[in-house]
């Protein structure tokens, strides 16, 4: 063996043990931050089995005496079964999910692939309607839906949702179906196809990945929501998750405001 | 052709009445209101620019206003450059990059929900986790998240926190960065740092722009953690009197709608102004490889 060749191969050594050490420096920064990341969800859910006292005495996450009695507890503390609340925040996010699939879908088809006046005005339109602060419409959507007997139902949350506007989505769709060949549109359309046929058997079929994107964002926001929730529900039996956690946390400090505007 | 294209109007036929009845319609209302003493009990009287003039001395308004810009100024860049950091390590060809991934991107899909404020609420407050973790080290932090002082360091502190989704963003962007591009660069001398910064750095450059806007419209419009974490009031002190916050008692809770209304315009061009601002300054800092502008 040259001398050469066992230098080359004591660099390659040097070189591999420094591309080790680098790695296990790197995990283990990675590791580190993912667990104080990660820590308040442990200690919060270590927290659902300890007693009251136990909580604020001990860092830890686990604890040497779990309890369910939170559990027990906590699911009817609102005077209702803590299922009802879940039920009514799944059936918002159902209806959320559905609508703002078959809307915005629809929409996002006729921007992507059909040709009409004012198509690129309203495009931009839709596109601003993105950034719009939701507050900006809030004050008259509120005294609009209270015209109409909405307040307090669910029907403020849900509706809107059918007309597809949460705009990201269209514009989620609109650039999806872009990258669908249009030769797909033309061959159905030879096959005697119209457009609603093209939309509901080529379309959407190959939307899919789009579609089930929007379905769990739609339930993530729709199920985390709190503001419109606030401002739209206030009858214990209308109580969405995030209400009802809210008011075990200040149960006498709720107001009280949406009952006496009915 | 001409039945073709009064058909494309039928597919957004749903879109146009949502359109017209939940956004156009209620900005025009809004704009109305802003300039009346609407109080949904009462029908609206005009009174020109009372709302907005009440806003000059409205020192509430000016704790909000104050709270939210300090709010957007700390926690956006601190956000993005976790985000940017975090990215940057990650897309390393690290082993296990899924599972840092979803780790790293779960706060960001728990963050805006009422049980991470609660939970918030408890790690900052009296005898929270903080509080016993600093005790370890001999010092005792009573309750930040009631002191006026450092109530909103907690807030921002839960918007970092969630640095994962822009993170998942830079992630990608980074992998489009060709590595035939950095490899001449390390060729030609360029050391890690300056690999970044001349090369990398450059090229994401669209993909931070897109970061900044949407946080800074996001960090604008922040609710919920301050209405549970202070109990719907902005205490102490109003140190955590967010500018929706502040709207929302107006408007819902002493039904001043009109004020509320007003309050949503400014908001409303003030998001404007910031966004466009963005978008004059891009033109200097964002490079687009086909030479386009921001």
């Amino acid at each position: 063996m040259s001398d050469t060749e066992t230098l080359t191969r004591d660099r390659q050594r040097a070189r591999d043990a420094n591309r080790r050490r680098t790695s296990a420096i790197r995990h283990a920064f990675l590791a580190a931050l993912g667990f104080v990341l990660f820590y308040p969800l442990l200690w919060m859910l270590g927290s659902s089995f300890k007693r009251t006292d136990q909580i604020f005495s001990e860092a830890a996450p686990w604890t040497t005496q779990p309890i369910l009695d939170n559990y027990a507890r906590g699911w009817d503390a609102t005077g209702l079964p803590f299922g009802w609340h879940i039920g009514l925040s799944l059936a918002i996010c159902a209806l959320t999910i559905v609508g703002n699939c078959l809307s915005c879908s629809l929409t996002a088809y006729a921007f992507a692939r059909m040709r009409f006046p004012g198509r690129r005005i309203l495009f931009a339109v839709m596109l601003v309607t993105i950034m719009l602060p939701a507050h900006v419409t809030l004050i008259a959507q509120y005294s609009m839906f209270r015209t109409l007997g909405w307040v307090d139902t669910i029907l403020p949350l849900v509706v809107p949702k059918f007309f597809a506007v949460e705009a990201f989505f269209v514009f989620l769709m609109v650039q999806f179906i872009r990258s669908i060949p249009v030769e797909l549109d033309e061959a159905a359309r030879i096959d005697g196809c119209g457009d609603f046929g093209i939309y509901a058997r080529v379309i959407l079929p190959l939307l899919t990945p789009a579609l089930v994107t929007t379905a769990i964002f739609s339930f993530i926001w729709a199920y985390n929501d709190f503001f419109s929730q606030l401002i739209y529900l206030s009858s214990l039996d209308r109580l969405t998750v995030p209400l009802a956690l809210r008011r075990f946390l200040d149960g006498a400090g709720h107001s009280d405001w949406g009952r006496c505007s009915r | 052709m001409h039945r073709r294209r009064w058909k494309a109007y039928l597919f957004l036929l749903p879109w146009l009445i949502g359109l017209v009845w939940f956004t156009l319609g209620p900005m025009v209302w809004s704009l109305y209101y802003s300039f009346t003493d609407f109080s949904l009990l009462q029908a609206p009287n005009w009174v020109g620019g009372d709302n907005y003039a009440r806003m000059l001395t409205d020192a509430r308004f000016h704790a909000s206003v104050r709270v939210t810009l300090i709010y957007v100024a700390v926690s956006v860049p601190l956000e993005l450059v976790a985000s940017l950091g975090l990215a940057l390590l990650l897309n390393q060809g690290i082993k296990g990059l899924a599972v840092y991934r979803a780790i790293y991107y779960v706060p960001s899909l728990l963050g805006g929900s009422v049980a991470i404020a609660v939970l918030w609420r408890q790690i900052f407050g009296p005898d929270g986790l903080v509080d016993k973790g600093l005790e370890l080290v001999g010092v005792h932090v009573p309750a930040l998240i009631s002191s006026p002082g450092t109530a909103l360091g907690t807030l921002v502190a839960l918007r970092v926190w969630q640095f994962g989704a822009p993170m998942l963003i830079f992630l990608a962007a980074l992998r489009q960065v060709p590595a035939d591009v950095l490899e001449a660069a390390q060729i030609d001398g360029a050391g890690p740092v300056r690999r970044f910064f001349a090369v990398t750095l450059p090229l994401i450059t669209p993909i931070v722009f897109f970061n900044l806007v949407l946080q800074v419209i996001g960090a604008f419009q922040a609710f919920t953690p301050a209405y549970i974490i202070s109990g719907g009031s902005g205490g102490p002190a109003d140190s955590t009197l967010f500018y929706t916050l502040y709207l929302y008692q107006r408007a819902f809770g002493s039904f001043q709608m009109g004020y509320g209304a007003a309050m949503a315009w400014v908001l409303l061009i003030v998001i404007g102004l910031f966004t466009l601002a963005n978008f004059l300054v891009g033109k200097y800092w964002v490079y687009y490889e086909d030479g386009g502008r921001v």
